[in-house]
């Protein structure tokens, strides 16, 4: 009669599964509601995280929809780690597969703008360059200059207008979505996340920034919709450049 | 070696489980506030705000740092990069206390996010305990471990509950965090006293004292279900078991807990100074 975890485990996460044998109430016999204690804890707490993660998300689908979901979510893709500032980095994906979500096609970019928002606000610290850093370097010299871009700076693409959609459902106010193209761009000059509205040359632009290459590489990687000064006065404003090498 | 003597440097005052929505209240007017404890996991991210604001905190407060998820009693090896996110923590922050649970969480790297039970048995105890060593070890301190609440009882289980944390306390030189609402729960579930339960636990190693709300419910047999929710109020049998317990340790760091269904500060501020004058009664 000795329960191991692994059998705890499997009966935890199936509520049709039966209670282990061994585990017993004060009077010795099976304790079923006993253990619907731990069943529900877990569950609860998965989807009150994934709640308190996403709460945009959950706005557009509604309470009850998110709840279901969140019950799915939490069985396929547990926590791997105890940071659970980070669970749920899987929405994104799990929502492109998520059957009864497939009818709103923004909803896993949404997702993804949520994440984002997230890690932004746990990066690092990182000091920004002056904001005119780029008006003492030499005209012929700017495209092999890289930038080190801020921690807490994230770019998300869609194909659908996220920026207007993520603001119209947090923003009291906000114009209605426009059915076209979006990227947005997060920043954190203090320590709150903001989002921009950028396009999606000017978010290739940022990655392969982030990433290390040059500003002339970089700029190779957009098509011609690039506005290489608007992502630059952008970038430099937002004090999302903390070097210029 | 560590030291053996030294639990916690934590002040015999009341503190508080701290949560960012106080931030301005408690540093505007901490009245008896004498510590805060923060979940450790909370503070593992690279920065921003959160570890912006412990920076501030630690500076007006000793802190005891509270980890929720290291999963001690696990079947498997502990997860060796939890581990050294504890350690960068605890070294940066050099907290007065640190503390963990009588419990696993992880299996097979699935997190549950909740505190689940164990048997106790010379085979638990043996992992346990070199699981509390291997902690240490890492992070160059003693730690306290928390007793658990109780909802089920476990066949195979030899050793009371105290002995069991006496047994781990001797064999690892580690302190021991006394949760009288966990005592409270546990002793209504299984049906024993919680009176007892103090008097055969080993005060001397306690470093810490928490209290918090819990939930009622019953079983299918009809019998008293108390779960530990820490989302309400602390109840008076608690109250009067936390007088019981002071009037046998003497004054301990007593810390009140409440982590769902957050309450203003005043409210909060209102159980603190219940617990200071828990502290004072004693004292005087």
């Amino acid at each position: 009669m000795i329960v191991r975890q692994a059998a705890f485990k499997t009966a935890m996460l199936d509520p049709a599964a039966p209670v282990p044998d061994g585990i017993i109430n004060p009077d010795g016999a099976p304790a079923s509601k006993r253990f619907d204690v731990y069943r529900n804890n877990v569950a609860v707490s998965l989807s009150d995280a994934l709640e308190a993660a996403f709460p945009v998300v959950r706005k557009l689908v509604g309470d009850e929809f998110f709840r279901a979901m969140a019950g799915v979510y939490l069985r396929k893709h547990p926590p791997k780690t105890p940071l659970m500032m980070f669970y749920g980095e899987a929405m994104p994906q799990f929502l492109r597969r998520f059957e009864p979500a497939k009818s709103i096609g923004y909803l896993p970019d949404i997702a993804a703008i949520e994440l984002a928002l997230r890690h932004a606000y746990h990066a690092a610290d990182a000091a920004p360059v002056d904001a005119n850093a780029l008006t003492t370097i030499a005209a012929d010299a700017l495209m092999g200059i890289r930038l080190r871009i801020a921690p807490a700076t994230q770019t998300v693409t869609s194909d659908f207008p996220v920026h207007a959609i993520y603001r119209a459902n947090t923003v009291a106010g906000a114009p209605k979505p426009v059915m076209q193209a979006e990227a947005v761009l997060v920043t954190r000059a203090g320590f709150d996340p903001e989002l921009h509205l950028i396009n999606a040359a000017a978010a290739t632009c940022i990655s392969a920034l982030k990433d290390g290459q040059s500003l002339g590489q970089a700029m190779a990687t957009a098509d011609d919709t690039l506005d290489i000064g608007a992502v630059l006065g952008l970038l430099l404003a937002q004090g999302a450049v903390t070097e210029i090498y | 070696m560590l030291d053996a003597t030294n639990h916690t440097s934590l002040p015999s005052r009341p503190g508080v489980g701290y949560k960012p929505q106080h931030y301005s209240d408690i540093m505007a007017d901490a009245g008896p506030l004498g510590w805060l404890e923060i979940h450790a996991e909370n503070y593992m991210g690279d920065g921003g705000r959160p570890i912006a604001q412990l920076h501030h905190l630690a500076e007006r407060f000793p802190i005891s740092v509270h980890g929720v998820g290291l999963s001690i009693g696990g079947e498997g090896d502990l997860d060796a990069d939890h581990l050294a996110r504890l350690k960068h923590l605890i070294t940066w922050l050099n907290p007065s206390s640190f503390s963990e649970h009588l419990a696993w969480s992880t299996h097979d790297s699935h997190f549950f996010n909740d505190l689940l039970p164990l048997p106790y048995t010379p085979q638990t105890l043996a992992r346990v305990a070199t699981h509390i060593d291997q902690v240490q070890d890492t992070v160059g301190r003693r730690m306290l471990l928390e007793n658990p609440s109780s909802y089920l009882a476990f066949a195979e289980s030899m050793m009371s509950e105290t002995d069991f944390l006496r047994e781990l306390s001797q064999r690892t030189g580690c302190g021991l965090l006394l949760d009288v609402n966990n005592v409270f729960v546990s002793a209504t579930n299984l049906k024993t006293s919680p009176q007892a339960y103090i008097d055969d636990f080993p005060l001397d190693a306690v470093g810490e004292i928490h209290l918090g709300g819990h939930d009622e419910d019953e079983d299918e047999t009809g019998a008293p279900l108390l779960i530990d929710s820490h989302g309400k109020a602390v109840v008076d049998p608690v109250w009067a078991l936390l007088d019981y317990t002071l009037a046998k340790s003497g004054p301990k760091p007593v810390l009140v807990e409440w982590d769902t269904d957050v309450p203003d500060w005043p409210v909060l501020a209102a159980e603190v100074a219940r617990a200071d004058t828990a502290l004072a009664l004693i004292t005087t």
